[in-house]
């Protein structure tokens, strides 16, 4: 079952030397050489030689890990193609060390038949960087009310179904689709929220919503919805993800559900496991995001789950705008931050350097859980794997701004931060992908 | 010297506000004069930019820009460009050809101050931006304070009654009155008071039982909104004047009433409150124009005590 496209490009002649090899999957820590041939894994060890024609990476001091797969991208193709594109969006990330990424249905007109869905892969299989693969919707035009031909949308390659961007509004909707995703073997992946609790909100309800006076988003709003969906998921024995859980609360709700036998998994953004609601006192609009910024005790809850495993993955929520969009007073803009370029170097520089997390659980939770929820085959550095794989420079400082970013939009959280991590080298699908080589 | 913008009251130092407060006193004698100008500010530019609905702070900061000779120049949404869908940005573009020194805006958004000063080499000062902040509202409460209660106001315990959750002025009057050593307690409506608000140091209380205890009650005005079907902040205005609303019959001898306007007689405030000598409600509005010019004036040549305040007359 194809469920990722991208364009052609000749197979992979690469040497990459000296690296600090992590691949968790094969228990592998070690300073190894990785030699990539016909686009695959030939060899691995020490002092191997480059062949004819191989591209030599001296990555003596560098990381080299199993690339990155994203569950949660906006690509905002078709319709705000101005924002991003898939041409775009696969440069960043692949500028981000990923090696697949999915778009979300969200958009104009939604993924909500399979004749939208084979376009979108017409058009990945022509520009595309990476493998890209895209969610379809749950309801049809996301108007909650209908559901969509998930049949037939499974059978056109769609990953899983998601109307995220919004909740599904009512327990009878989220049952029938729960029922109903089953003849596609997929999934549905839930925006949880409540919108009668969500109404004008601006931010994370706490005493920073209270001292700045912008309407609150209560972390009740994510949680009585994740508790709501995973208890009808319980009775229905239906796979439930849960996009961007951002609240300690819903944290809770996911555990009870587990330890129950729910068939749940769920996700996390950089900026939730990073950034707290503090950082909107300055009211600039790229910090506003769905869900917002939450308090700092949700902040460490969310990375003690990303440890422990109850959150399964990173997503990035990738949420691109237009300038004209987000440069606007922070009330009046969008939601969404950009992710893909950053979200390696934000999450190793906020979480792993200050030991919070270690790096191979980092790379897991990045790499082969997501490999793994959207039915694609974990990349791996073991002998004869297909290359899907990083390096990535933690000495090499930059400076995110809208030249440095891929990406086509420049909302980025991190706008004006500087980093020293660095992806040197992005190897997808057997393809050279990124390259910024000293 | 770089430009200074007032977009909150933590923009400000105990010191700064201190100035302002000094600096804003130094101009009484000239509101008293037959000729009430001073050439201090002649050949500044000040833009007003309103678009929301002012009466006071609109008038005030007109007037305090005219009594210091500065040109001023004054815009409202209604029949301007926004009406037409410029973006602030680009309103912020169009008037800095203009090279004002000042835009003094009120805007119905949080952030618009910041989006607005992004865009322009003028000082921003903000007279009111959604439910964040009104800086310019508590530094004239505090002007009047000290007029009415001596300066040192230290110690001194304020009740702020009303709709905390949808109130600028209670936010930049909590910052401001702290600041100058007063204790603050808020009043209200659970329905109308921000979750966590505590942490700003403050008191919440849900009745008035202990009204007693204060110096000075800060009424806030009760918008007929929040009575609106389907939004429940409030079942009725008559219940909201029941519980909170304060007259006479609930005052102690000396406690002063303070209301930023406009008020609501009969809800958040009784006529005989209203009508009555001791409220502070009418000087709040004279020392919006003293406490204006202040901001204007130290907004232009700084905040030290370099241009002292002697210079100004």
């Amino acid at each position: 079952m194809e469920r990722t496209w991208c364009k052609s490009a000749p197979a992979a002649e690469v040497l990459v030397k000296g690296g600090r090899v992590v691949d968790p999957e094969a228990g592998v820590d070690a300073v190894q050489d990785i030699l990539i041939s016909k686009g695959k894994v030939a060899d691995s060890g020490k002092g191997l030689k480059p062949g004819k024609g191989t591209t030599v990476v001296d990555a003596g001091g560098m990381l080299v890990l199993p690339g990155f797969v994203d569950l949660h991208t906006h690509l905002r193709t078709p319709g705000r193609e101005d924002e991003e594109d898939i041409a775009s969006g696969s440069a960043a990330a692949a500028a981000g060390g990923y090696v697949a990424v999915f778009g979300m249905a969200n958009t104009d007109p939604v993924v909500d038949t399979a004749t939208v869905l084979r376009g979108l892969a017409e058009t990945a299989r022509a520009d595309a960087v990476i493998p890209v693969g895209f969610f379809a919707a749950v309801t049809r035009g996301l108007a909650g009310e209908q559901l969509t031909e998930m049949g037939e949308l499974g059978a056109a390659g769609a990953v899983a179904f998601s109307d995220d961007g919004r909740p599904l509004a009512t327990a009878a909707l989220i049952r029938r689709a729960l029922q109903y995703v089953k003849v596609s073997g997929r999934f549905v992946a839930v925006h949880a929220q409540d919108d009668s609790l969500f109404k004008g909100g601006q931010m994370h309800e706490g005493p920073v919503s209270a001292r700045l006076g912008l309407t609150g988003i209560p972390s009740l709003c994510e949680s009585l919805d994740v508790s709501r969906t995973l208890d009808i998921a319980e009775y229905e024995d239906a796979a439930v993800h849960v996009c961007h859980v951002s609240t300690a609360a819903s944290l809770a709700a996911i555990e009870r559900a587990k330890s129950a036998g729910v068939k749940v998994t769920a996700e996390v953004t950089p900026h939730h496991l990073t950034l707290n609601d503090e950082a909107i006192a300055a009211l600039d609009p790229n910090l506003k995001m769905n869900p917002p910024l939450r308090a700092e005790s949700d902040r460490k809850a969310l990375v003690a789950a990303l440890k422990s495993g109850l959150v399964d993955c990173v997503a990035t929520d990738h949420a691109p705008h237009a300038s004209e969009e987000k440069d606007v007073p922070f009330e009046e803009a969008p939601f969404g931050t950009i992710g893909l370029d950053t979200a390696f170097a934000v999450l190793y520089e906020e979480l792993v350097k200050v030991k919070a997390i270690d790096l191979a659980t980092l790379v897991t939770r990045m790499s082969t859980a997501p490999a793994r929820l959207a039915g694609l085959r974990p990349p791996s550095l073991a002998k004869g794997a297909v290359a899907d794989l990083c390096v990535i420079d933690t000495k090499a400082p930059w400076t995110v701004t809208s030249e440095t970013l891929q990406s086509r939009s420049s909302n980025s959280a991190w706008l004006g931060r500087r980093f020293e991590t660095r992806v040197r080298l992005t190897v997808a699908a057997g393809r050279v992908a990124w390259q910024d080589l000293a | 010297m770089p430009k200074r913008d007032l977009i909150s009251i933590d923009d400000l130092s105990r010191a700064d506000v201190e100035l302002l407060l000094d600096t804003a006193e130094s101009f009484l004698p000239v509101l008293e004069r037959d000729i009430k100008k001073v050439p201090t500010l002649r050949g500044r530019t000040i833009v007003n930019l309103f678009w929301e609905a002012s009466t006071r702070t609109s008038s005030s900061f007109d007037l305090a820009a005219k009594r210091l000779s500065a040109d001023t120049l004054s815009l409202k949404a209604s029949g301007s460009a926004v009406e037409k869908g410029e973006t602030l940005k680009d309103t912020a573009i169009t008037l800095s050809a203009y090279s004002p020194d000042i835009i003094v805006m009120r805007h119905p958004s949080a952030g618009a101050c910041q989006t607005l000063s992004a865009n322009t080499e003028a000082s921003v000062i903000n007279a009111g931006d959604g439910k964040h902040q009104h800086p310019t509202q508590c530094l004239l409460d505090l002007f009047s304070m000290r007029q009415n209660l001596g300066r040192d106001l230290d110690g001194l315990k304020v009740f702020i009654i009303g709709d905390i959750l949808h109130s600028r002025v209670a936010r930049s009057d909590i910052m401001g009155f702290q600041m100058l050593g007063m204790e603050v307690t808020l009043v209200g409506p659970p329905t109308l008071m921000p979750r966590g608000i505590e942490e700003m140091g403050v008191k919440v209380e849900y009745d008035l039982a202990n009204l007693k205890d204060a110096d000075v009650i800060y009424l806030l005005r009760i918008q007929k909104e929040r009575i609106k079907a389907g939004a429940n902040f409030l079942p009725s205005l008559r219940e909201y004047s029941q519980l909170w609303g304060v007259s006479q019959v609930r005052l102690r001898p000396g406690q002063r009433v303070m209301h930023p306007g406009p008020i609501n007689r009969g809800v958040e405030i009784a006529s005989d409150i209203a009508d009555d000598d001791e409220n502070l409600i009418a000087h709040q509005v004279f020392s919006g124009l003293a406490v204006r010019m202040a901001i204007l004036y130290r907004t232009i040549v700084g905040y030290s005590d370099g241009a002292a305040s002697g210079e100004v007359l």
